[in-house]
């Protein structure tokens, strides 16, 4: 971060507990206000002020301050830099460039002063696209630079500035130091306009107006986008205890998902799972255009190594991020892994001030927070004009996977869309552990059109038709605990088949197969389209004409079935046709021999 | 009155359970190191817990017993606590909690002094772990890779034999072999006499004691001591690794006795306490220790965490194993079940966990069936447990014949995949043939998870290698009956 030169250094350190120190003589100090610590200039945010004492929250390691060392107020609060050379970069919670630090201190993340957020040194190739003179509206564009390959950056006046542009700069190169225009405003000041633009990350960027998700947020993952969709701009939950999958389905909606660009913000993680994907992203291609996925990515990493309260800012500074890249017309989806860890280092940080706690430890206002955060989430008309969108996916990490705990509960006030990950699916390697009893989409009935549009079907009665069956046999395999499977009636051998062939067939979904790792929305109808003609056909002819169940399970066409998902692309259909052929002509062989 | 860059004040104004507070302190840093030293001269250790202007809080990690208010001096040392490390002087040594010689030798006194909390690494510094170690057990092999650079905890409980399976994989990792360096840091927190005694007496016997670090807090050794010593022997392994390029493996027993020294202190500062009083912060101080495993990028070393906790009451939603299992890349937990059957290691695979074993296994570290394999007996393993949970409400006697033969595998792959002895070293193929062996149980229209081919390559040569005693009793039986229960969850 740019910081102010030293010139007040009055104020100095009365008290240091963890992350949390208290600073005498801070009249001047303001709420959130960003504040420097000593020579070494760590960085830190004012949290409560009390008569001329204020405390502070520092986003490094205080070991080693000492009282008495003197805190320079920074004037401004806790603010991210916006501009171009934050797409395909890495930042720690409070947007400290980590490649920079690496190249620039090692290995190790020493504290103190660091480089700035975007590389000052590094020309863009502006393109402007307005001529000097015209009368300019807050978030207006005025030019663009190719940021990467497929973004485009659209420069952007600062939201809350309205006047004339007195001047533009030529097409050409330019630095995010250099002046690109000039803006006078209503009061005749004039203000310069740069490549980038601060903007505080604890305030919602401002829009013209919202408007209701209607979109999917389409990911391939077919037990998401079919059964428990989440719409562009919406929110969603994934809790789950350790070893459910959290993460790798972070990984693949952040590999998948059909938005112009990612923020992931590995929030009190491992170190390890950012390497991974550090090393996967810049060699995987994006789906939809084909260039490296590391092109729409921007990742935000405090892992749990990291200072704790930095961990706390993580999730505004992505959130902040994802919303400036919404204001230029794009579709966002910000991953956050986990939330869980961002409200852990709420209470820690709540702890240390002896506030008083409310259920497990944490503190009264973190339900206020979680609605803070998640309410950014939507779909706008920017001040320019565009349509864009933020959606929101947070992970969560429920002690002991017990969803009673005041995070996931509080979450689940807050989200339309909510996953659960499911111990038991886990633990025999099903994945993704979705479970569909207790997960559920607010979002059904606002992406229905697209479905209906895609597939040419309707899609909601497909959904209704296959959930039925799963319920059904959710209460069967109660009876089939107590009693063996063998004790049920046909037509309810039926369900509890017609349920298997959907879990096996189509909700399982690996990973880590090539073809599988992605599902079209048309491979996902006709997959499903061929299962539920499959049971309606079992249905017809066990109960109808007593031809025993064993006898359909031995059709040929069920190992076509289980193979489908990891044979066919989807891109042609060609072959999902046949297989719904052969099914229908084994069942109408079948019917022969036995009747 | 100063001594050495500190200061030195006498009498304390208050002591309470670790803790000693002492007033009118100047010039005095967070984290700082403090020596506190009795009537009789006798120095202790302590570390500052908080300061302001006028107090500081220490705590002692030798305890509090028989200081006294009034003649109590206390010196700040002006430095948080460090540790000089090199290699002559650390391998083959044994030290204690707080890193003093045991074993009659010097202090280690060349080398730079360092830091003991370490510096958080920078995750663009990371390099991926992904070689596979081998360690000889198939439960672990097949189903739960370990890979170099790794943090995989053993949970266990009292009573079962994790000590011994430690040991095991220590002796048979590969990653002591084919000549790289390597080195075995060994962190005792809290640990009884005989099990410390039994380590020591296995890298005795495989050869390997001069290659081993050993920092030894004994159960009757001073609790708060705990805090200190993992990452004392972190601080070491660190500089043996990325230093010294030597490949690390680090031996942590048992985490739940650190953590309830943890606890211990933040109960006497009066904090705040999240769930079963541990302090809110238990998460992070616990990642500020597992996350010291790993490598870097462009550096040779690496740092393999072996972690060991032993669940209270055998509770795995218990705090200490379940934030531990957040912030490591997976878990092995062991099972009193299986334990009681005679089953050793008594791994229960089902909740085990290797999160990096995808990227550590395949065509080119392994096999290409390997992961494929490891997922159908996952899915029939647990598919076995389900009919197992029917058969005890059933009986045995009413299953489907489709269901009799889950029971024979689950039965089949505890007592010859699972099980094995103490000093069986199986490599990776033989685990892998072995696993396909006991698939072979099932009927192969059964297998959702593998591949066509690869059954046709693997799979049917186990089946014509088996034993011929060993085939499927089922098979005689007509087809419908075998077919019955067929898709059955």
């Amino acid at each position: 971060m740019e910081r102010k030169e030293a010139k007040d250094r009055n104020a100095i350190i009365s008290e240091i507990n963890g992350p949390v120190i208290k600073v005498r003589h801070a009249r001047s100090f303001s709420m959130n206000e960003m504040v420097v610590i000593g020579e070494e200039e760590l960085l830190g945010e004012v949290i409560e002020i009390f008569g001329d004492q204020a405390t502070v929250q520092v986003y490094e390691d205080t070991t080693g301050l000492k009282p008495g060392l003197f805190v320079q107020g920074q004037g401004l609060p806790l603010f991210a830099e916006l501009g171009p050379g934050i797409v395909g970069h890495i930042f720690d919670g409070t947007q400290k460039p980590l490649s920079a630090m690496y190249r620039d201190s090692g290995p190790f993340i020493r504290v103190g002063k660091t480089a700035v957020a975007l590389d000052r040194d590094k020309a863009w190739y502006f393109k402007p696209q307005i001529l000097s003179g015209t009368k300019i509206m807050g978030g207006q564009m005025i030019g663009v630079v190719q940021e990467t390959d497929r973004i485009a950056h659209r420069v952007m006046i600062p939201p809350n500035l309205n006047g004339r542009l007195m001047e533009i700069v030529p097409e050409g190169l330019y630095t995010v130091a250099e002046k690109i225009a000039a803006i006078e405003d209503e009061k005749g000041e004039v203000h310069e306009i740069k490549l980038y633009q601060k903007w505080p990350v604890r305030q919602i960027r401002p829009y013209q107006k919202r408007i209701l998700p209607d979109k999917p947020l389409f990911t391939g993952q077919r037990v998401i986008d079919f059964f428990f969709p989440l719409a562009k701009g919406g929110t969603a939950a994934i809790p789950g205890g350790f070893g459910t999958g959290k993460t790798i389905t972070q990984h693949q909606l952040s590999k998948w998902a059909d938005a112009n660009i990612i923020v992931y913000i590995g929030c009190g993680e491992r170190g390890n799972e950012m390497a991974g994907v550090l090393l996967d992203f810049p060699n995987l291609p994006d789906p939809i255009t084909g260039r490296p996925l590391i092109e729409r990515t921007i990742f935000i990493a405090n892992t749990s190594d990291m200072a704790v309260a930095a961990r706390e800012a993580s999730i505004y500074t992505g959130i902040t991020i994802a919303e400036y890249y919404r204001d230029m017309g794009y579709h966002v989806a910000l991953m956050a892994d986990s939330t869980s860890r961002w409200a852990e280092a709420l209470r820690e940080i709540a702890g240390r001030l002896e506030e008083m706690p409310a259920e497990e430890g944490f503190p009264a206002y973190l339900a206020t927070r979680l609605a803070q955060f998640y309410e950014r989430a939507g779909v706008v008309i920017t001040h320019g004009g565009e349509t864009g969108s933020v959606s929101i996916i947070g992970a969560v990490s429920p002690p002991g996977s017990d969803f009673s705990e005041p995070v996931t509960q509080h979450t689940k006030r807050y989200v339309s869309t909510f996953w659960a990950l499911d111990k038991e699916l886990a633990g025999a390697r099903y994945f993704p552990a979705v479970n569909y009893l207790n997960s559920y989409s607010g979002y059904v009935e606002a992406v229905a059109q697209w479905w209906q549009r895609k597939a040419g079907l309707d899609w909601v009665k497909l959904r209704n038709q296959a959930l039925t069956i799963l319920k059904e046999d959710a209460r069967l395999m109660n009876i089939v605990k107590l009693i063996g499977e063998d004790a049920l009636p046909d037509d309810q051998k039926v369900v509890f088949h017609g349920a298997q062939l959907i879990k096996e067939n189509f909700l399982q979904q690996s990973a880590f197969d090539p073809i599988d790792t992605y599902s079209a929305a048309e491979k996902q109808v006709v997959m499903l389209q061929i299962i539920m003609k499959f049971i309606e056909r079992m249905q017809d002819t066990v109960v109808a004409h007593r031809i025993p169940v064993y006898r359909i399970m031995e059709l040929p066409i069920l190992e076509e079935l289980g193979r489908m998902k990891v044979r066919y692309k989807g891109d042609d259909l060609e072959p999902f046709k046949k297989i719904l052929n052969r099914l229908e002509e084994q069942f109408d062989d079948l019917f022969k021999r036995e009747t | 009155m100063t001594v050495g860059s500190g200061l030195q004040y006498i009498g304390l104004f208050r002591v309470q359970g670790p803790l000693v507070f002492v007033k009118g302190v100047k010039d005095v840093g967070f984290g700082e190191i403090a020596e506190v030293v009795t009537l009789e001269g006798k120095t202790r250790l302590g570390r500052v817990l908080s300061i302001s202007d006028e107090l500081a809080i220490i705590e002692v990690f030798e305890g509090t017993v028989g200081l006294s208010a009034i003649n109590t001096k206390v010196r700040f040392l002006g430095r948080p606590f460090e540790y000089r490390v090199s290699a002559e002087e650390v391998l083959g040594r044994v030290f204690d909690g707080l890193g003093r010689p045991l074993d009659g030798g010097p202090p280690p006194i060349a080398g730079k002094a360092r830091n003991i909390n370490g510096m958080p690494v920078n995750p663009v510094a990371r390099a991926y772990p992904q070689d596979f170690i081998q360690t000889g057990i198939s439960a672990i092999d097949a189903m739960n890779s370990l890979v170099r650079g790794q943090k995989l905890p053993i949970f266990s409980g009292s009573g079962l034999p994790h000590a011994h399976f430690a040991a095991q994989i220590v002796r048979q990792s590969s990653l002591l072999e084919a000549g790289k360096k390597f080195a075995i840091v060994f962190a005792a927190m809290g640990t009884k006499h005989e099990e410390v005694q039994f380590f020591r007496k296995d890298f005795e016997e495989s050869g390997s004691l001069k290659k081993v670090v050993m920092f030894l807090n004994l159960a009757d050794d001073p609790s708060i001591e705990r805090l200190i010593t993992p990452r004392i022997a972190l601080t070491v392994a660190e500089y043996l690794a990325f230093e010294e390029n030597m490949h690390v493996l680090v031996i942590l027993t048992d985490m739940t006795n650190y953590c309830e020294a943890l606890r211990e202190v933040a109960a006497s500062k009066g904090e705040i306490p999240s769930r079963k009083g541990y302090p809110g912060y238990l998460y992070s101080d616990l990642a500020s220790i597992y996350e010291r495993a790993g490598r870097i990028t462009n550096i040779g070393g690496s740092i393999t965490q072996i972690p060991i906790l032993t669940m209270p009451d055998d509770d795995i939603t218990h705090p200490i194993p379940d934030l531990t299992g957040y912030i490591t890349e997976g878990q092995i937990v062991l099972d009193r079940g299986l334990f009681q059957k005679g089953i050793y290691p008594p791994i229960n695979v089902l909740p085990s966990l290797s999160r990096l074993m995808s990227d550590g296994i395949g065509a080119d570290r392994t096999r290409e069936d390997h992961q494929n394999l490891s997922s159908q007996l996952y899915a029939f393993y647990a598919q076995a447990k389900r009919v197992e949970r029917l058969a005890s409400i059933i009986g045995e006697e009413d299953l489907t014949a489709r269901d009799r033969l889950f029971l024979k595998f689950s039965n089949e792959f505890e007592r010859k995949f699972i099980n094995q002895g103490a000093y069986e070293n199986r490599t990776i193929f033989e685990t892998l043939d072995r696993g396909w062996e006991l698939a072979m149980i099932l009927p192969t229209r059964d297998f959702t998870r593998v591949q066509p081919e690869e059954i046709k390559k693997y799979g049917s040569k186990a089946a014509v290698d088996a034993d011929p005693g060993y085939g499927d009793p089922e098979n005689g039986k007509p087809e419908h009956e075998n077919e019955a229960g067929k898709w059955k969850d």
